[in-house]
């Protein structure tokens, strides 16, 4: 391997080519900017890309970079971690989520974050080839999941993750992969079926167009009984293996009592292939094999496309929820390890670094820290945490390291119990009976009554006739249109809203989005950007560089709206830095003494505040706001006050809403004064606004709403997500923890609530689609009927006005501008 | 026409082999993911699917980027 490698002459050659893009990034492309770079000179634009670039060459690996270029995709700044992945290889986890091979494989399937192109692909795959003990790697693109074959003989899990990492595809473990195997399964029973109507409709369609020749140019009747029965035996496995699914789902809809558009269809189909088998053992009167064969095949095409669109929605949310680490680090005798978080026992040390997130529900042992509870609780402000402190699960240790022992673990966590109850109250929402479904109880029951009728009628007359036009009136009204216009209406839609970055789990969270009375929005991180703005300084401006150089020290999210706000300047010699128990910081800068802290901070310290600055504090908590007052030496001179403001374009989106006919109002955790606060500035209507409530508290709130209206709830944190399950829909927002992309019937990629809007705009046109493809396909019943019942139709016409119809719903459906039309 | 009587019964045997060939497809997963064969079709040089002994120097050797 020391050798010099053709690869590594080709890089030599390179180097003018190099030299002449010297300003960008090697491994992307980008905009260097900084000064990353590797002894041969290369420039990068992060150390991910640096990494990526240098192992690639170290292991011979550069073809990536031919084969992204040819590929067309546009190259990716790469992102490593570096982590050691220890969790991996926990013998409880592997239990979990691998499964054993023969010859002691085994294999797992892993999210791979930043895979997007052909080159990718390459890359993953050849982790086979390039760890030693990796058997086999399998990408699938569209699910961002790599299948990993492994010999845990030769090699351990995580060295192989390692390898993903440093080639800048960090992976995580998989959830609900239990759940996408049935998927699969579904979505390859589907296939077959599809396969099996597909077959016997072209077979069926061969024969019918013979029979329909001969019907014009005479045929020997002996081929005439032939075609029938073979197209009878064609039609069989359709009728009795692919429509399964309707004959399940119409016996279903009979037991439950509940309306469901499989009920006609599997009539339709029943009593034209009954209607069909009796003709031919007669050897007269119309057979329909075609028809219902080519309506099998179409309406489990239609199903298929459903059922694509929605995994694609579902993976989103998991691949999202895999992104959220879901490991800890046990203190154990000989140091630090990385476990999963179910792993977590009772007595159990963790170690917390800042910026990490708590794994179980504990008390801390050592260290003092601050904790963002803002996903738990909704409240933007962190609190000081020491040892003796209860911490909770799904908090963000912000400062510095905590040693924790669990008390509560894996699902006896607060957290974890909070997703119990998402998942109940998902459980106890009531089942949306769909529109489609509602017409067709009342299209079952008039067709069924004019079928009656039909052969009342015609029984009159000659009890065969009055049997076929009853068969042909019952083929004719098959529902194929009917089935197929809320479905498809529905996929374009939910692809449409996807292209936006609106994802959609199901057609039902459209419908109910359209019909929707009451939106309930959460505050912070919501309608606001949850964080904290500087919003008022009173005080002398001289001293504003100092305070900010102070609080470039300090790990709070008011330091970083202090850094934010105020103007830099030259002295920056911070000294003699300093935490101080309840709530404030001390430090000298430039040989001045300065502390800062809370009200009460100054307070314990006997610090008098002037008149002047009394007064204004006073008013700022009033508003909501949280004011920060800061000394020098032992005189307070300044107050400093911070809000979370509102998005940019929340205002606006409400109004919009608003005009739209929708009430809205404002449930949040945080102070009920923040919350009046942030609600006065909306500038529309509210039907209430509450605040300080807990995540419990949000969920009973909109359950007892749901009871009388539809609603919306939009959201982003843990709090919400029991309340987005509960809701008739859930918007979880961008940014949102993911227990609440999970609860949420729809989310958005975009942060704000706009998005909200462009949902509900969209999901009412989507209806008015539904509806308009629902009125062509009753128009075309109409007309089979009126023929039917007259004893005119004849399985030609059927065979012709059937697909016709289908054809205009279709055209329908995917014409229509139901999302990001004109927004 | 009675030619009819041997090949219908023809074209139904192949019809019924094409149903059992798509649902072995389908039953082996050939047609789970129908995003990523389609770019792995760009990489024409090393047989991946059957990368379990096999090493890469040799191959990237051969395969040195074209300039």
């Amino acid at each position: 391997m020391s050798l010099v490698r053709p690869a590594d002459v080709a890089v030599a050659a390179n180097a003018e080519v190099d030299a002449r893009s010297s300003e960008l990034c090697a491994h992307c492309g980008a905009v260097s900017g900084t000064d990353e770079t590797d002894p041969q000179g290369h420039r990068f634009c992060c150390s991910g890309c640096r990494t990526v670039y240098a192992v690639l060459h170290a292991e011979g690996l550069n073809d990536y970079y031919e084969l992204r270029e040819r590929s067309g995709a546009a190259p990716r700044a790469a992102r490593t971690t570096g982590r050691s992945y220890e969790e991996l290889d926990d013998a409880g986890f592997l239990e979990r989520t691998a499964r054993p091979l023969p010859k002691g494989l085994m294999v797992i399937e892993l999210y791979v974050e930043g895979v997007h192109c052909s080159a990718c692909v390459w890359l993953v795959e050849r982790i086979a080839l390039t760890v030693d003990g990796a058997v086999d790697a399998t990408l699938d693109i569209g699910r961002s999941s790599v299948r990993l074959v492994w010999d845990p003989a030769r090699t351990r899990l995580s060295a192989i993750a390692r390898s993903l990492d440093r080639l800048g595809y960090p992976v995580h473990p998989a959830r609900g992969s239990a759940a996408e195997l049935l998927r699969r399964k579904e979505r390859r029973s589907l296939m077959v079926r599809m396969g099996v109507a597909f077959a016997a409709a072209g077979n069926a369609m061969l024969f019918a167009s013979a029979l329909y020749g001969g019907e014009f140019t005479g045929m020997e009747p002996q081929f005439v009984t032939l075609f029938r029965w073979l197209s009878l035996a064609v039609s069989l496995p359709a009728v009795l293996w692919s429509a399964w699914p309707f004959f399940r789902g119409a016996w279903a809809s009979l037991v439950m009592r509940t309306p469901h558009m499989d009920l006609p269809i599997a009539v339709g189909i029943l009593t034209g292939f009954v209607g069909g088998a009796v003709a031919t053992w007669r050897g007269q009167g119309g057979v329909f094999f075609d028809t219902i064969t080519v309506l099998i095949f179409l309406l489990l095409v239609g199903r298929f496309i459903q059922l694509r669109q929605q995994d694609l929605a579902r993976n989103a949310a998991e691949m999202l929820h895999a992104l959220a680490p879901a490991r800890a680090r046990r203190l154990e005798a000989d140091g630090p390890h990385d476990i999963p978080a179910d792993a977590l026992l009772v007595g159990d040390q963790i170690e917390v670094r800042a910026g990490e997130h708590v794994p179980a529900d504990g008390r801390v042992v050592t260290g003092e820290s601050m904790l963002d509870r803002a996903w738990l609780t909704g409240e933007p402000l962190p609190d000081a945490v020491g040892p003796g402190d209860t911490v909770h699960a799904g908090c963000t240790n912000l400062r510095a390291p905590l040693v924790i022992a669990v008390e509560c673990a894996g699902l006896e966590t607060r957290v974890a119990q909070l997703i119990a109850r998402v998942e109940q109250a998902a459980q106890r929402r009531a089942r949306v009976v769909r529109l489609a479904d509602r017409v067709s109880a009342y299209f079952v029951l008039v067709v069924h009554l004019l079928a009656l009728l039909t052969f009342i009628g015609w029984s009159f007359f000659d009890l065969w006739r009055a049997f076929d036009n009853t068969v042909a009136l019952l083929v004719a009204t098959c529902p194929c249109a009917l089935g197929m216009a809320t479905p498809l209406a529905v996929t374009a839609a939910l692809g449409r809203a996807a292209r936006q970055g609106l994802l959609v789990k199901g057609g039902d969270a459209l419908e109910q989005l359209a019909g929707a009375r009451l939106v309930v929005f959460d505050k912070t991180g919501t309608l606001t950007e949850g964080r904290l703005e500087l919003v008022l300084w009173e005080g002398p401006l001289d001293i504003q560089p100092h305070i900010r150089a102070l609080e470039l020290e300090a790990v709070h999210p008011v330091a970083d709206a202090f850094v934010r706000a105020l103007p830099a300047g030259t002295t920056s010699e911070v000294t003699s830095f300093t935490y101080q128990p309840g709530g404030g910081i001390a430090a000298e800068v430039a040989g001045r003494r300065f502390r800062v802290g809370s009200s009460r901070y100054f307070q314990e310290r006997g610090l008098a505040l002037p008149d002047k600055l009394e007064r204004t504090l006073a008013a700022q908590v009033a508003l909501g706001r949280t004011p920060v007052l800061i000394a020098e030496d032992d005189q307070i001179v300044a107050l400093a006050a911070f809000a979370d403001p509102l998005r940019a374009d929340t205002v606006q989106s409400l109004r919009k809403l608003h005009a739209l006919g929708l009430e809205l109002a404002v449930l949040s955790g945080d102070h009920p004064l923040a919350v009046a606060a942030v609600a006065a500035q909306l500038g529309v209507p509210l039907r209430f606004v509450e605040g300080g409530i807990s995540p419990e508290g949000k969920l009973e709130r909109i359950e007892q709403l749901a009871r009388n209206h539809r609603v919306v709830m939009v959201g982003d944190g843990l709090n919400d997500a029991a309340a987005l399950s509960a809701a008739s829909v859930g918007v979880a927002v961008h940014g949102g923890a993911e227990a609440s992309l999970e609860a949420a019937d729809a989310f958005s990629t975009h942060p704000g609530v706009n998005s909200v809007r462009l949902l509900i705009e969209g999901s009412r046109r989507t209806l008015s689609t539904i509806r308009r493809g629902l009125v062509f396909s009753l128009a075309y019943n109409v007309i089979a009927i009126g023929l039917a019942m007259a004893g005119h139709l004849s399985p030609l016409m059927a065979a012709v006005l059937m697909p016709l119809s289908s054809l205009t719903v279709l055209t329908n459906a995917f014409r229509a501008r139901t999302f990001g039309g004109q927004t | 026409m009675s030619i009819l009587y041997i090949v219908i019964p023809l074209a139904l045997l192949f019809a019924i082999a094409a149903v059992v060939g798509f649902t072995m497809a389908v039953r082996g997963g050939q047609l789970d993911d129908l995003k990523t064969p389609a770019l792995r079709i760009l990489h024409d040089d090393v047989p991946l699917r059957r990368g379990a002994g096999a090493r890469l120097s040799d191959k990237s050797a051969d395969a040195a980027p074209k300039v």
